[in-house]
């Protein structure tokens, strides 16, 4: 049962030398993390290098684990759904609305139009602030130390101001039900978000003005932690760390779920799959982003924003089964539900992309120095909230 | 994409003699799934990955499922084609019984995406997944016993120290410590 040696290309036994060798010197093991700024969070990385060089590194996950799943089969179906604001605490609404498409697909809810809308626009906004976060931390990682962070926290200010004044609450947002959303937004918020989005592409224009051409940026990401298609498709990777490598799947464009079909947008891809590809792809996401947004705003129709019909409390859905993905910021984020008619779910799971992106923390980082480690990190973009479930 | 039965019978003719079975989805519009013999599921999903009709290039999630009534794990896998853009199609695997050294056939050297996701399930369920390349705990720390995701999982309970306890607290720990009493937490000095 040996596999395929493509698979497997960070096989330790093949790279790593002696650890006693007169001539170089002894390998250095060196773990970094949990408490370590760089792992954006407590995540910890046991590093065995030599010189600067990583030949090994193994992830070390859990420091934040709460068994997730086993809460959600003790939670009833709408019990459990602010929880899942917990684990990707950048996108709640995108995680909430992975849920609530579970459950709706395991019962059969219909979704009246508004909150289709509603939901496409929470989740851009979503994805414009995960996307600009991610670009300040990579560039934190890469040492520059403040200023791109405290441009995209400005930005992502603006937006959760929105999110706070919609649903109450600036992260932790508990905004989708199934069959809609909590609440209907007034006319003046339609016109808030509109302002935000308009603005938004100015922001952009600026922040890439300075980082894109940057010379250290490039040199510090450009050619860094490539990755080959084909090992990403395997490796199950998704988001925009996949399509930096120029594979096309984009589930708003494959799955079509909601209404996506609807909107004209495009989907960015990479050439060479690197670092500075996964940074560049995030902003020409966040341009089709404001994109998709402006037509959605355009074109939000009135009427209930919950279908009126939608049962969420003792939900008792009949037994069977529903797997419901979505493209969220980070990747593919989906919820695998096992209904034994009773009214907690008797398997609830959840399939995080930050979590299965990390499988190839090893093989992006082999060969490079400890430093471009840290900016290869940053560039899949993780949260432990998620990662550790 | 073919429907699961058109697919399981594709299965049965190139692997005569391996039992596929057909798992019925009671939900609404819900697709049945494919229960595959362990000793025969590599060489089947390296079948469903390669063949070029369905190209079933990306598994997507992998989880495991307990089930103490019908004493079986479950480890159930959601393939998708990134190549083709067409999905989902669900194959399961059970284990013989729930005992320690259950395990089913790891799909890890078809599809990498299930490295981690079968440490989890070893770690969480206690799965075993024969020829996995690395399989160790990854959410709960080495020295752990039990598996937590397991229905008749028993929680601890002196996980935590209550610094008021109360009724279930005080029985819980009357229980756990039943050699010693509970002494109530010492007060403590006022400012």
């Amino acid at each position: 049962m040996t596999a395929p040696p493509e698979l497997f290309a960070s096989d330790p036994s093949s790279r790593v030398r002696p650890v006693h060798d007169e001539f170089h010197g002894d390998l250095l093991e060196v773990s970094m993390g949990p408490h370590h700024p760089s792992t954006h969070g407590v995540f910890r990385m046991n590093v065995t290098l030599d010189g600067e060089t990583v030949v090994k590194l193994k992830p070390v996950l859990g420091y934040l684990h709460r068994n997730h799943e086993k809460i959600g089969e003790k939670a009833s179906y709408l019990g459990s759904l602010p929880f899942t604001d917990r684990l990707d605490y950048f996108c709640s609404m995108t995680n909430s609305w992975a849920y609530a498409l579970a459950v709706e697909k395991l019962t059969g809810q219909a979704v009246p139009e508004r909150a289709e809308y509603l939901r496409v626009i929470l989740a851009e906004l979503t994805r414009l602030i995960n996307h600009t976060c991610l670009a300040g931390f990579l560039l934190q990682d890469g040492g520059a130390s403040g200023t791109p962070l405290m441009y995209a926290f400005r930005e992502r200010e603006k937006i959760l101001d929105l999110f706070e004044s919609l649903s109450g609450s600036r992260m932790m947002c508990n905004y989708q039900r199934f069959g809609g959303c909590r609440v209907d937004p007034s006319p003046a918020w339609l016109e808030g978000a509109q302002r935000v989005t308009d603005g938004y592409g100015a922001f952009l224009d600026e922040f890439e003005s300075l980082l894109t051409g940057n010379e250290i940026l490039m040199a510090r990401t450009q050619g860094i932690g490539r990755l080959a298609p084909a090992l990403a498709v395997s490796a199950g990777v998704t988001g925009p760390m996949l399509r930096a490598s120029g594979v096309d799947y984009d589930l708003r464009k494959v799955d079509g779920y909601g209404i996506y079909p609807r909107f004209a947008f495009r989907i960015p891809l990479g050439d060479h799959g690197d670092t500075y590809d996964r940074y560049m792809i995030r902003i020409l996401e966040m341009r089709e982003s404001i994109g998709i947004l402006r037509q959605a705003l355009r074109d939000i129709p009135g009427g209930p924003c919950l279908d009126p019909g939608a049962k969420l409390r003792g939900l008792r859905p009949k037994a069977g089964e529903a797997y419901a993905r979505i493209e969220g910021p980070k990747g593919e984020i989906g919820f695998y539900l096992i209904s034994d008619g009773s009214p907690s779910p008797y398997r609830y799971r959840v399939r995080p992309p930050s979590f299965i992106n990390l499988t190839l923390l090893e093989d992006l980082c082999l060969g490079h120095t400890v430093a471009d480690a840290v900016v290869i990190l940053g560039s899949i973009d993780i949260v432990l909230g998620e990662v550790d479930r | 994409m073919e429907t699961p039965e058109q697919i399981r019978d594709r299965l049965l003719a190139r692997f005569p003699g391996a039992p596929v079975t057909l798992v019925p989805n009671g939900a609404p519009g819900g697709q049945a799934s494919l229960l595959l013999e362990p000793s025969q599921a590599r060489e089947m999903a390296e079948f469903l990955r390669d063949d070029p009709s369905l190209q079933l290039d990306f598994c997507s999630n992998m989880t495991g499922v307990d089930w103490p009534q019908a004493g079986c794990l479950e480890a159930v896998y959601h393939l998708y084609s990134m190549a083709r853009k067409h999905g989902p199609l669900v194959i399961r695997q059970r284990t013989a019984n729930r005992a320690d050294g259950a395990a089913v056939a790891s799909l890890t050297p078809v599809w990498r995406s299930a490295e981690f996701q079968e440490r989890e399930a070893f770690d969480l369920f206690g799965i075993g997944f024969t020829g996995h390349p690395d399989l160790r705990r990854i959410l709960m720390w080495d020295g752990f016993e039990d598996h937590p995701m397991r229905k008749d999982y028993a929680e601890p309970d002196d996980y935590e120290w209550e610094p008021t306890p109360h009724d279930a607290v005080l029985a819980k720990a009357r229980l756990h410590y039943a050699s010693a009493p509970v002494a109530p937490p010492a007060k403590e000095a006022s400012p």
